[in-house]
């Protein structure tokens, strides 16, 4: 099991109060496994992202367990992080492009970024070139800067340097959603052969875009307003969800094929709940559809099926 | 209604200006009453670029663009004031559309201090009611609060509301839906749909064939300034004849389907991007140029290759 998160509660720390963005998340990714994170803006999910790797203020650490590869991560200390960062655990940021820092080349960047770790550049070049290759990168970009790089030539150097010392988890937030469809598509598809070539152990993929989920994720897990709404393989999710606000988001999809003036889809009506002080019971009681009064106990996330999890009352009902 | 001729757009880039980058070339097409056209591409192809000069925002290097058989870059004062009556572009960054420390129904003020300085205030406030009733919005919700207190489906409807209190006959929507949520997304595109069935004309500016199908009736796909190709969208979608049209859409991540593997570029590499000034524009990337037809040599002409059916590209020697 690569990835064990436990319980896991991370507040922001707000003039008001505590906004309750993740609050008691428990989950856990295989090895080999390509997890994708989908939710609405709002959700938690990129929350999630950084608190595993760098859990900085205004989130506030409340309480939860981090286990990687068996170890247990210090997620609350900065300082003690440093040992599992880059080397274990590493990130490309939602805006990878402006991550490279302009005013050095390339090639310095790395570097630098491998001094910290005590890796020597040169020992590290060859195989850095063979993946730039992987890529579709040339060895020059190493001497340029990155102001000379495109947009998705950048995301694709941000792949390769979070990944060149083969980290067991990479965390990849909205990787693709700058992208044009076609660069959408190739680095998509890199992600998944950095996991089979064995760079990566797992992945988590943050995004809002279900259909790139569809084709790349092994698994997807659905947050709402904070809390795990649904986890369960791809095809599962997309074809046979059980949670409602999983079965309304796949809904309101658009795809090629259907025209307004045919098939009028539907958007899901309402907007998630504050997070500064959120109603009590299931958080997403205000816009679902088939709610009831047992939904003012909050349901519990649980396997109702073979590595299906769920959290909605009519779904426990059916499966007891 | 609204006739683009052969439009060109030239950039002077460089230190001095010395160099000149066309960003639009000999583009041509027309929207009817209640007509939807979608300009689609990837970024750099000069989608905005068109839209832009549509909405006189930037000047028109050659060409010209009709609006009821009047010439859009030779209005002035009064006449142009008439023109932008009827004609609004809505962008794609809501939240940065409003000034953060006004409230957000400013917007409306101004626009009554503008064009419509006569109306009593009473009379006013009835038709900025109607306009967000319009867009789906609840007036008594949404005035009187500032940007951050409302989301960015709210926003975004906010600013459709406001060209719609001006009588206007030809929208310009500038990739409004990619800033937002899948649920929001298609309640906005909803909204287009709706106000298309009232006459309305709009110009979709987006990089997502997917939710171009679903929503207008004609395509135009450009590529680097060009029109690849152009027709109805039932035409388009249906049988793509481009090789750059049939790239999209084999990488719009799609819900019922995989990705299938691609055709590496017959001649020239991805990134080689001007292979030639002289030849195709999609040439360095073609699966399937070929030298004998003169791909590298010089750019096809758009032909009409069947009714509402256009295409740039030698492999359909056309009907002379």
């Amino acid at each position: 099991m690569s990835l064990q998160v436990e319980n896991l509660k991370v507040y922001y720390k707000t003039l008001s109060g505590y906004a309750q963005a993740l609050d008691g998340v428990t989950f856990t990714i295989q090895d080999g496994e390509i997890m994708g994170l989908a939710g609405e803006s709002g959700c938690g999910k990129t929350t999630l992202g950084h608190s595993l790797i760098r859990l900085k203020p205004p989130m506030n650490f409340i309480e939860g367990r981090v286990l990687l590869d068996n170890q247990e991560l210090p997620i609350w200390d900065m300082e003690k992080m440093n040992a599992f960062r880059f080397s274990q655990i590493s990130i490309i940021p939602q805006y990878a492009m402006n991550a490279l820092n302009p005013t050095r080349k390339i090639g310095k960047i790395v570097a630098d970024l491998l001094e910290g770790k005590q890796v020597g550049y040169k020992t590290v070049l060859p195989e850095l070139k063979r993946r730039l290759k992987l890529v579709g990168l040339s060895a020059d970009v190493l001497n340029m800067y990155p102001i000379e790089l495109s947009g998705g030539m950048k995301q694709r150097m941000v792949l390769v340097l979070s990944t060149l010392l083969n980290p067991s988890l990479l965390i990849a937030d909205e990787v693709t959603s700058a992208l044009d469809v076609s660069s959408q598509k190739a680095v998509s598809k890199m992600l998944v052969e950095f996991r089979d070539r064995q760079f990566v152990n797992s992945i988590i993929i943050i995004t809002h875009d279900i259909s790139v989920l569809y084709q790349i994720a092994d698994t997807i897990m659905v947050m709402y307003a904070g809390k795990l709404a649904e986890k369960a393989a791809t095809e599962t999710i997309i074809n046979r969800p059980r949670h409602p606000y999983t079965r309304l988001l796949i809904s309101s999809l658009p795809k090629v094929g259907v025209k307004f003036s045919e098939e009028k889809l539907a958007g899901i009506p309402g907007s998630p709940p504050l997070l500064l002080n959120p109603p009590a019971g299931c958080r997403f009681r205000d816009r679902c559809p088939v709610a009831t009064e047992k939904c003012l106990e909050e349901p519990p996330f649980v396997e109702v099926d073979k590595d299906h999890f769920v959290a909605c009352w009519q779904e426990l009902e059916h499966h007891a | 209604m609204l006739k683009v001729d052969n439009v060109s757009k030239l950039y002077r880039v460089g230190a001095f200006g010395e160099k000149t980058l066309r960003a639009v070339h000999k583009v041509s097409f027309d929207i009817q009453k209640g007509e939807v056209v979608s300009l689609i591409g990837e970024s750099g192809s000069g989608k905005t670029t068109i839209g832009r000069m549509v909405l006189r925002l930037l000047p028109i290097s050659s060409g010209a663009i009709w609006f009821n058989d009047m010439n859009v870059a030779t209005l002035k004062g009064q006449a142009l004031k008439e023109y932008y009556r009827k004609v609004q572009g809505v962008f794609q960054d809501p939240f940065s559309t409003f000034n953060p420390i006004f409230k957000a129904d400013r917007v409306f003020r101004l626009v009554k201090e503008e064009f419509f300085p006569t109306i009593s205030s009473g009379e006013w406030q009835n038709k900025v009611e109607q306009a967000l009733d319009a867009v789906g919005l609840n007036p008594g919700q949404v005035l009187n609060k500032f940007p951050h207190q409302l989301s960015g489906g709210q926003l975004q409807r906010f600013l459709i509301a406001r060209a719609l209190l001006l009588d206007i006959e030809l929208l310009v929507a500038d990739e409004i839906i990619s800033m937002l949520d899948a649920s929001t997304r298609i309640d906005v595109l909803n909204l287009l749909g709706e106000l298309k069935k009232t006459g309305l004309s709009i110009l979709f500016v987006t990089h997502d064939l997917s939710l171009g199908y679903y929503i207008s009736d004609k395509a135009v796909i450009l590529y680097k300034g060009h029109v690849v190709e152009q027709g109805s969208t039932d035409r388009i979608f249906g049988n793509p004849l481009h090789p750059y049209t049939q790239m999209l859409m084999a990488s719009v991540p799609r819900l019922d389907a995989k990705w299938e593997e691609e055709l590496p570029p017959a001649n020239g590499q991805e990134n080689g991007a001007d292979a030639g000034l002289t030849g195709c524009v999609y040439y360095g990337r073609c699966p399937v140029a070929d030298l004998s037809l003169g791909c590298a040599q010089r750019q096809p002409d758009l032909q009409e290759i069947a009714p509402d059916h256009k295409v740039a590209c030698f492999h359909y020697p056309g009907l002379e």
